[in-house]
């Protein structure tokens, strides 16, 4: 029985629950087992709270069992990544400066998952705060990709979607600011969505970059991210930058699923070189049953995109520099004294703390972000990266005035092996090459499975991307592909991967 | 307090013979909005510490500011009363710093797009010839929006610095609180006037700040601080225009905490660094701290070119574009110019050119303002604030609005002279009473006893008394020197221990003697 619900999809385990053919509470349970079963392998929690995911579980039961009238998603577990503030629940980012931190707060999306009575099963591992593409960034040592052990689950939340690859969550949230969403849903087979920049909130989302972070859902099907997206999304007074209007309508979208008489965009820039021979297979099948489901596809040109990587690491590590400054030992988190300081000063203690406290990846773009802010280099650098960003939004304007959706490979690679790239961190920024354009332009992007590479078995992944605030059109046409591909495969993508043994069970 | 030794300095008269000064002063304004900058947390002065804070406020991970629109509010309102054009689209931006008392490590602040620039403020300060004013223009470069910092307390060590401090503690009730920079162009022209323009410019601005009800604008409570740059330039050779020659180094002196420190700072760093060109150095680029008790600045941190705060536009929040419409409707809300309005307040109370001139010297108008508002007359309430008042000010070094005295007191204390109920000499005594902190004006008469005594027997008794020991005076009164009477009111308030409504023992020993 408990095998059946944790390979079941949110929207099973929603309707079940709603027909009381299953209590949330053992949903929760089902999931928590499967975490202590496969979790040492996978490592894809940071913090497991079984006590306080029961707990909301059983509330929602009874509230149930009074006869309330529920939110669609309640008793539905799910794990959030550990770059959300959670009130009462340790809070990292991966990393060490944050270690024993208990925030005070929940983030607004929290406070969402709460209100529809979503118990949280805990937080999810991630690259230090979410820097990289492989979780191996995480001080708390990496997350392994279900499918291979050996291989990195992408990154930076690398934790949500190999929890839910490896069945231990239905859902997670996951936050993507380059990439960080849908490079993982690639490389595990997973579903992400990262939404229009505003339309989730970013309060209590732990800042990397703050023009460029969103949250999103992670999940293993199109619906299940569609109805987690409408639970978070929407807007929030207590974020400048939400957008003020309804949330897109996505789950209509996700049950209409109807390509037919769209047009869709191949960017030219993003394939060809560089791209392994099985994803770019993988992608083309794809874009066939696009085609014979009655879309048409015209390749569309986006020259600016070649700059994009180049501008994202000058404006990211710029935001990240400030963002960062406020892990300084003085009022939470990390704090070490310098070695043979008697009496040290507060700077020298900010000093030695971010020092011991942060990691190689997290030191390397601060160090860049406050080279490319200061003064005589900051037109030269940020300042002409802001102005490449002005040049990638309008190459998505017009290709967007001339086709509905834009798809591409989600990343060049099937997961790599850990530590494969961790010496060299051009060819780890590389991978999100085809996801960061639609970060620093603000669009909406989603990534599904497209398949396995032969070359080596791996799943391979197929982004959309839409006009802003067109959010609903992702899952317009991930639902379509979604049903042509399930249908050709005979069954998910996710029952073919290789079955996790479950320690000590 | 100051452990600093006090450098050579040159004297007034002698610096400005030799050099021209050039000013530039910022002031923050702390405004008095209900809410802090970017979060709902009270503004409350005083409340105990780390009681009036959220994750926003404390810079907790996560959290992100909004901008109050008050505040916007404040600041247009401020722009359009300094003659400002207001930005049709602007933003805020980073300025980035590590300090324990910055929960951030950046403040959310406005660099190269403040909301308001290019506006002006006329002054007046007493006209050289002695006789009128005269006006002096300052220019205002810009007003922005910014977040306050919180408060450091360093414990331990004699400086109450941090250097040599045992322990610091942090207020971050203060953080976030918002502030106005308001920043002149630089001041030329003013010579040796400097010091007072400085004080007069400081001095309305507080006042039409007050009269935009957008700050307490309390100097002691810092709810208004100024920073006063300051730099000297040789005086212009014969046939030179003094504007060609070019700039001096300057200094930022901070810490300057009431208007009178204002003309004090500004003068002294005049003589100080006239001192060290005049002896062929170099003034050092820097901030000095203002010393209140030794009336020196001394050296602060070095603030070289190298002070780098790798400004960029802060990403959490989104533009402020204020509307036209929105500009031209604050402008409706703004109070009368204070030119005009010192004008017209002069006409209703019937004050001279003179008289209104010591009052506008004194920071008094608009405290008379209130003061006859709660039904003081206006030579009363002159006669308090520019009298008493104002002598203790200078004595003491303080505003005459630093003592605790309301405009509510004074005109309390100006009806019971009126009433009858207490004289002059009296009052003072009740004034004093005030001071030390005993009560409203009422309160300390009746806990003093003070109080004219109104036993009109009492009173002829004393004179009849007074009259009979002296004889001779009483004679000259009786063949017509009505002037000589004085002496004999002197003995009878004496007979009264003070308590006597001097007029009516005037009247009584006249109608004694024959002449009343």
């Amino acid at each position: 029985m408990s095998t059946d619900i944790i390979r079941s999809s949110a929207a099973e385990i929603a309707d079940a629950l709603a027909r009381r053919e299953v209590s949330s509470v053992e949903v929760t349970s089902a999931h928590l087992d499967r975490i202590a079963a496969v979790d040492g392998d996978v490592h894809a929690f940071l913090h497991v709270d079984a006590e306080g995911a029961l707990a909301a579980a059983r509330a929602v039961d009874d509230r149930r069992a009074a006869g309330e009238e529920l939110h669609v998603m309640a008793g539905v577990p799910i794990a959030v990544k550990d770059v959300m503030a959670t009130k009462g629940l340790p809070t990292t980012c991966g990393s060490k400066i944050l270690e024993g931190w208990i925030p005070p707060y929940d983030a607004t999306l929290v406070s969402r998952l709460r209100a529809a009575g979503m118990p949280i099963l805990g937080k999810t591992n991630m690259d230090e705060f979410a820097m990289g593409s492989s979780t191996e960034h995480s001080a708390y040592g990496p997350t392994r990709n279900p499918w291979d052990l050996e291989r990195i689950p992408g990154g930076s939340g690398g934790g949500s979607s190999a929890a839910v690859a490896a069945f231990e969550a239905p859902l997670a949230i996951g936050t993507d600011t380059g990439g960080s969403i849908r490079q993982p849903a690639a490389v595990t087979g997973t579903v992400g969505t990262k939404p229009t920049y505003g339309g989730v909130s970013r309060y209590g989302l732990v800042a990397l970059a703050s023009s460029l972070d969103q949250a999103g859902p992670c999940s293993r099907t199109v619906l299940d991210a569609a109805l987690l997206h409408s639970v978070i999304g929407g807007h929030d007074p207590m974020d400048s930058t939400s957008i003020d209007a309804p949330a897109p309508p996505v789950v209509e979208a996700a049950r209409r699923g109807d390509v037919k008489g769209m047009r869709i965009g191949v960017v030219k820039e993003l394939g060809g070189e560089g791209y392994q021979p099985g994803v770019r297979a993988r992608f083309e099948e794809s874009v066939q049953l696009l085609v014979d489901a009655g879309a048409e596809v015209v390749e569309v040109s986006c020259p600016s995109f070649d700059f994009a990587l180049a501008a994202y690491y000058l404006i990211l590590p710029s935001e990240a520099s400030s963002n960062l400054a406020k892990f300084d030992a003085m009022r939470y988190g990390l704090r070490v004294l310098p070695e043979g300081v008697d009496d040290p000063s507060a700077e020298q203690v900010m000093a030695a703390t971010r020092d011991a406290g942060f990691g190689d990846e997290v030191k390397r773009r601060i160090i860049l972000g406050t080279y490319a802010l200061s003064s005589g280099y900051y037109d030269a650098y940020y300042g002409q990266a802001q102005k490449v960003r002005t040049l990638i939004s309008r190459d998505f304007s017009a290709a967007f005035d001339k086709v509905d959706v834009l798809v591409s490979p989600t990343a060049p690679t099937t997961a790599f092996r850990l530590g494969e790239k961790l010496d060299d961190p051009m060819a780890m920024y590389l991978n999100d090459i085809a996801t960061i354009p639609a970060n620093l332009a603000g669009v909406p992007g989603m990534s599904l499975p497209s398949g396995v590479a032969e070359e080596d078995g791996l799943p391979t992944g197929i982004q959309i991307l839409a006009p802003a605030t067109e959010d609903a059109r992702l899952y317009r046409v991930g639902a379509v592909l979604e049903k042509l591909l399930v249908d050709q495969w005979g069954g998910p993508l996710l029952a073919t991967a290789p079955e996790l043994t479950a320690k000590g069970a | 307090m100051s452990t600093a030794t006090t450098e050579p300095v040159l004297s007034y008269d002698e610096a400005l013979e030799k050099f021209d000064p050039v000013m530039g002063l910022e002031v923050h304004v702390e405004l008095n909005t209900k809410t802090k900058m970017f979060c709902g947390c009270a503004t409350e002065f005083g409340a105990e510490p780390n009681t009036q804070v959220c994750p926003v406020c404390l810079g907790l991970p996560g959290a992100l500011p909004v901008v109050n629109e008050k505040a916007v509010e404040s600041a247009i309102r401020i722009g359009l009363a300094l003659n400002c054009e207001i930005a049709e689209w602007c933003r805020f931006a980073r300025k980035n710093y590590f300090y324990p008392d910055m929960p951030k490590n950046f403040q959310t602040s406005q660099y190269d797009e403040p909301i308001a620039f290019n506006g002006w403020l006329d002054v007046e300060i007493p006209a050289a010839s002695g006789d009128g004013t005269e006006v002096f223009r300052v220019e205002i470069e810009r007003a922005h929006m910014e977040e306050d910092t919180g408060k450091s307390l360093h414990v331990g060590g004699s400086t109450g610095r941090i250097h040599g401090a045992e322990y610091s503690l942090v207020d971050y009730n203060r953080a976030g609180i918002p502030l106005i920079e308001i920043v002149t162009k630089p001041l030329r022209g003013a010579g040796e006037r400097a010091p007072e323009v400085a004080k007069a410019y400081v001095a309305t601005l507080r006042d039409l700040l007050r009269a935009l009800h957008v700050s307490d604008v309390r100097m002691e409570q810092g709810s208004l601080r100024c920073d006063a740059n300051l730099s000297l330039r040789a005086k212009a050779a014969d046939g030179q225009a003094q504007d060609d020659v070019p700039l001096g180094t300057r200094t930022e002196t901070k810490n300057v905490n009431s208007l009178r420190s204002v003309e004090r700072a500004v003068r002294y760093e005049i003589c100080r660094q006239a001192a060290i060109l005049d002896g062929g150095d170099k003034v050092t680029q820097e901030t000095r701290h203002w010393h209140e008790d030794t009336g020196v600045t001394t050296s602060g941190r070095e603030k070289s070119d190298a002070e780098d705060y790798r400004y960029f536009p802060e990403p959490d929040l989104v533009p402020v574009a204020p509307a036209r419409e929105t500009v031209d409707e604050l402008r409706t809300t703004l109070p009368e110019p204070p030119a005009q309005r010192r004008k017209r307040l002069q006409a209703d109370w019937g004050y001279s050119d003179l008289e209104m001139r010591d009052v506008v010297n004194a920071g008094a108008v608009e405290l008379i303002e209130l003061s006859v508002e709660a039904g003081a007359t206006p030579a009363g309430a002159r006669k308090w604030w520019t009298g008493e008042l104002a002598r203790r000010a200078n004595a003491e070094g303080k505003g005459v609005d630093e003592f605790g005295v309301t405009p509510e007191h004074v005109a309390e204390l100006d009806r019971t002279v009126k009433d009858g109920r207490l004289n002059d000499s009296m009052a003072r005594q009740v004034l004093d009473g005030v001071i030390a902190g005993e009560g409203s004006p009422v309160e300390v008469a009746d806990a003093r006893g003070l109080e004219l005594v109104q036993d009109d027997d009492a009173l002829e008794a004393a004179v009849d008394k007074v009259i009979e020991a002296n004889p001779d005076v009483a004679e000259k009164v009786r063949s017509g020197k009505v002037q000589a009477a004085g002496a004999l009111i002197g003995q009878v308030m004496k007979e009264m221990k003070g308590q006597a409504d001097a007029g009516k023992a005037r009247q009584i020993i006249l109608s004694r003697l024959g002449v009343g």
